[in-house]
């Protein structure tokens, strides 16, 4: 069944890594709903959160691809439930109506939304949640004509305490040195 | 009714359920392919299946290796305007076909490939000859798409067959997967006439083209230097009217070659750094440049530090992305060169700029003295690259269509063949593709069936498509090829002798005897290295009927000068290895 | 001199587009400071909102060659006073050290933030706003540990009051109607 998913990489590089990792799911023509780059809580370490919309086997198989790239530190897949998770929109609507009625108005209250800028011919209207409160107040909007719309990616954190990355890369430094490099190739 | 009539005529049945590999015959044909160029495999089995019911419609080449199917398709591209078809399995059979597809991307040639992939639900398992083409192949295609299902292919050809074509003209990519191919559609084509979001030229700019043409009345010593968007354009009258008119002499880059008849009085040459001596000096001596259907590339333009700096630059071209990416534009002409040149033909003053024209001529006598004269009749024994390309020009009355693979042979054949006809002269420019010149001029000729095509290789980029020799011998192509052996990867080893203090680091080349190798494909040839053996040779090429191989032995020291070396200015070109040391 | 620009892609279609937008800007060696795939007002219509920090010459030719990808629409390129933006931040922070003082209720009053969740482990705080006021918080609160911190991508909007693309494409569509396409490659037929 399909449904949606959040994936989430990191890496302490993201020049090129960004085509690295979108080439996987356009080769199985898997969809991106969503892709956001960002900072993590870790220095000089970002992180890449993908929305899609798939079963569990093919996100899964979709993970390991992402991190058996070389420069992937880790990824991990999560659904919605297990994360918390947050979008933004912007919203602007001709001033006009805003003045004439309190209709506009009663609808910012309402989604909780702010107004980020009045000025004589248009309003700016901000306003964060997920993706069905942003397109309600969309779609509450539209009727006084939407003029220009724009929502972000969505950026995720998990439940867990801490940042999963963090206890990762202790494990992987102990693993590393395990295998000591044994250098099965190079005898020479 | 023949039977390639009969095929023709049931290719053109809409509204009948075909299979998916049918589609695309018949797409093929609807477009006008008369000639594709491929090889087969797992992957594209149906369409091969498919293209049996069609074979004497759309004639199939099977090429050697699949590199040899995509520079066919574009050396026939090159000659007759028309698009380049070619077609390969998934795998390796599209990897093969990159280094064609980036050639063509960079030298705007108009190509659609074909690849097989495989079924829909193993991408990106890793199955038996996979690998992400459309990935693979983002970067040098115009334009690249993947259809998985029977009903999108007839849109999709058409769509590629225009975007192909149309605006900069460029390699289109199709990857079919077999369960697509398989699979069932009611067939009906339409072709494909607009884009939304494509603009594949602007409408020209009537103030912009007064400014230009305030410019060129005004300009004393004005120069025009034209690419290959001349050919593209189809805009070889108008440029030849322009030029007549207001007396600009005129250069041209590798691939404008041709475009102007070689006899003109105002064709100046070729520039770059194997261009002619006039042209580059003059290029940083006057007041107004105009540069149509060319992109500035660096091996034309040496450093930009310097690079014009004196003149006014008028840049006719169809790619908004080209104009200021490299030079710096004072009057921008977006669109067609065609309708652009014969506009400004209108409005522009008639004029001679004799003096100006007579400097030209100048700069030429000294290169003539210097360079010309002992690379067209050597006094010293041995064969220079120059005397036999010089000879093949003449004894065709400069009719042939010239092609070139990579190298020094290429730079000589560029300075010294003659033209009378346009898209006469195939190279591969931007790329610098080895290998390319013997594949192409199966295109070539297959497109210009009439006409003698003749490959000049060298030895060492001969060698990396000889194996497209079976084509040639299967076909029964009259392809005249001539081999311009000097034992060396020579250009190589000139930059290594000009700046590596001559540490001839493994450019030398052994090579089999090519007369052998042809002779065993059934396809005649001889050896010449006297000087009086040479007209006799190319005489008894000419006459044989069908495929000839010409191996000629070069002396190896017979570097390519002029030279404006790598990172220096158009303007301190070399003329000879002595300039170099100085 | 280097700057931060907006440039802003629409486009029919996007499977693949982000990655032949992307690699325009690697094969540059450009480094992309932020990238929002999202709809626009107009149904059917995608849009990519990329920050970087560049040139303007350098810019100018970038869009060209993203415009000139024949699935783009229109790219267009802005500095960040010509358009109004804002990107969303979440912080997770131990509820512990929300309960000892003061100090994080007061960042987040003075910094204009709201807490999205609370549990009894961690505490979950949102921001909306420039970069630089995102960054700041975040340095606010990481005197106590931040465990997690998150930044969207930049979403931005031009100050025109109209969306520029339905005026551009409305252009578009006259300008194919005036150019005859030849095909002029393609004398088969």
């Amino acid at each position: 069944m399909k449904q949606e998913y959040i994936i989430s990489a990191y890496s302490e590089n993201h020049i090129g890594l960004l085509n690295r990792i979108t080439i996987i799911f356009t080769r199985r023509k898997v969809n991106i709903e969503s892709l956001t780059v960002s900072e993590s809580a870790l220095k000089g370490i970002s992180k890449f959160t993908i929305v899609v919309n798939e079963t569990k086997d093919k996100v899964s198989n979709i993970v390991k691809q992402i991190d058996k790239q070389i420069e992937v530190l880790k990824a991990f897949y999560h659904t919605n439930e297990e994360m918390i998770f947050q979008e933004i929109a912007l919203y602007k609507v001709p001033t006009a109506p805003l003045m004439e009625s309190d209709q506009i108005e009663k609808l910012i209250r309402k989604h909780n939304a702010r107004i980020l800028e009045i000025t004589p011919e248009y309003t700016v209207i901000e306003k964060t949640g997920h993706k069905e409160e942003t397109q309600e107040l969309f779609n509450g909007l539209n009727p006084f004509g939407v003029l220009q719309f724009i929502r972000s990616g969505r950026i995720a954190i998990t439940r867990s305490p801490i940042e999963k990355l963090s206890e990762f890369l202790k494990e992987r430094d102990a693993l590393l040195a395990k295998i000591e490099s044994k250098g099965k190739i190079s005898k020479v | 009714m023949t039977t390639k009539e009969k095929e023709t005529k049931r290719s053109q049945q809409q509204d009948v359920e075909i299979t998916g590999s049918e589609a695309v015959i018949r797409s093929l044909i609807a477009e006008g392919a008369e000639v594709i160029f491929g090889y087969p495999g797992g992957a594209i089995m149906p369409v091969y299946d498919a293209l049996y019911d069609y074979r004497n419609a759309l004639r199939h080449i099977l090429t050697r290796h699949e590199q040899g199917a995509v520079h066919a398709a574009q050396g026939y591209a090159r000659v007759t305007g028309k698009v380049g078809v070619c077609i390969a399995t998934s795998g390796p059979g599209a990897t093969n076909l990159m280094t064609g597809i980036a050639d063509a991307q960079i030298d705007s040639t108009p190509l659609v490939c074909i690849t097989g992939q495989v079924t829909s639900g193993l991408l990106g398992t890793d199955a038996f000859q996979e690998s992400d083409v459309v990935g693979l192949s983002m970067p040098v295609t115009k334009w690249n798409f993947q259809i998985t299902t029977p009903e999108d292919i007839p849109e999709a050809i058409a769509k590629a067959f225009y975007i192909a074509a149309s605006g900069r003209p460029g390699p289109v990519l199709l990857d079919i997967t077999k369960d697509a191919q398989f699979g069932k559609l009611k067939y009906k084509y339409a072709k494909c006439h607009k884009i939304r979001s494509y603009v594949p030229e602007y409408p020209v700019n009537k103030e912009k083209l007064a400014e230009a043409a305030t410019l060129i009345n005004e300009a004393k010593k004005p120069f025009l230097i034209f690419g290959q968007g001349i050919m593209l354009g189809e805009a070889e009258r108008e440029l030849k009217g322009f030029i007549d008119k207001t007396g600009i002499p005129a250069a041209w880059t590798l691939l404008g070659l041709s475009a102007l008849n070689s006899d003109h009085p105002l064709n100046v040459g070729m520039l770059g750094m194997h261009g002619n001596y006039g042209p580059n000096i003059k290029t940083n001596e006057c007041d107004l440049l105009i540069a149509v259907g060319m992109r500035f590339d660096d091996r034309v333009t040496g450093t930009l530090k310097t690079y014009a700096k004196q003149a006014k630059i008028i840049h006719i071209e169809i790619d908004p992305a080209e104009i200021n990416k490299n030079v710096k534009t004072d009057v921008a002409l977006l669109g067609d060169a065609k309708k652009i040149l014969r506009l400004l033909t209108h409005i522009v003053s008639p004029n001679k700029h004799k003096e100006w024209v007579k400097e030209f001529k100048q700069a030429h006598a000294i290169e003539d003295k210097k360079v010309i004269q002992s690379d067209l009749y050597p006094k010293k024994p041995g064969l220079t690259m120059g005397e036999v390309v010089r000879r093949v020009s003449e004894y065709t009355k400069n009719k042939a269509v010239i092609v070139s693979d990579v190298g020094q042979h290429q730079m000589a054949t560029a300075r010294y063949s003659k033209f009378t006809q346009p898209r006469s002269h195939i190279t591969s420019g931007g790329l610098g593709t080895m290998g390319y010149g013997l594949p192409a001029a199966i295109g070539a000729k297959l497109g210009e069936p009439n006409r003698e095509v003749v490959v000049f290789a060298g030895d060492g980029g001969f060698q990396m498509t000889i194996q497209e020799l079976g084509t040639i011998a299967q076909e029964k192509l009259g392809v005249k090829m001539v081999i311009l052996n000097n034992h060396f990867l020579g250009m190589v080893r000139q930059w290594q002798e000009l700046f590596f203090e001559k540490r001839y680091s493994f450019t030398e080349i052994l090579s089999p005897d090519f007369v052998k190798v042809a002779d065993a494909y059934g396809i005649p040839g001889n050896h010449v290295s006297d000087r009086d053996k040479l007209d006799d040779a190319i005489k008894v090429m000419f006459e044989t009927e069908g495929p000839y191989l010409l191996e000629v032995n070069i002396e190896k020291d017979d570097n390519v000068f002029p030279m404006v070396p790598a990172g220096a200015s158009v303007s301190d070109i070399l003329l000879s290895p002595e300039d170099a040391t100085k | 001199m280097k700057k931060e620009f907006i440039i802003t892609t629409y486009s029919e279609n996007h499977i693949g587009l982000t990655n032949r937008i992307t690699i325009i800007l690697t094969r540059r060696q450009v480094n992309i400071e932020s990238l929002t795939g999202s709809e626009s007002a107009l149904p059917g219509i995608h849009k990519i909102t990329i920050v970087i920090n560049e040139e303007e010459e350098k810019v100018k030719n970038i869009v060209k060659q993203i415009d000139k990808i024949v699935d783009v629409l229109k790219a267009f390129y802005h500095t960040n006073e010509e358009m109004i933006y804002q990107e969303i931040a979440l912080y997770k922070v131990l509820t512990k050290s929300l309960m000892e003082s003061d100090e994080i209720e007061k960042l987040i009053r003075s910094h204009n933030a709201r807490i999205l969740e609370i549990t009894p482990e961690y505490t979950v705080i949102e921001k909306t706003g420039h970069k630089e006021e995102t960054q700041e918080l975040f340095q606010g609160l990481n005197k106590f540990g931040v465990l997690q911190f998150i930044r969207s991508g930049r979403i931005a909007l031009t100050r025109s009051p109209i969306e520029k693309l339905s005026e551009f494409l409305k252009e578009r569509d006259e300008l194919l109607e005036k150019v005859e396409t030849r095909s002029k490659l393609r004398k088969a037929n």
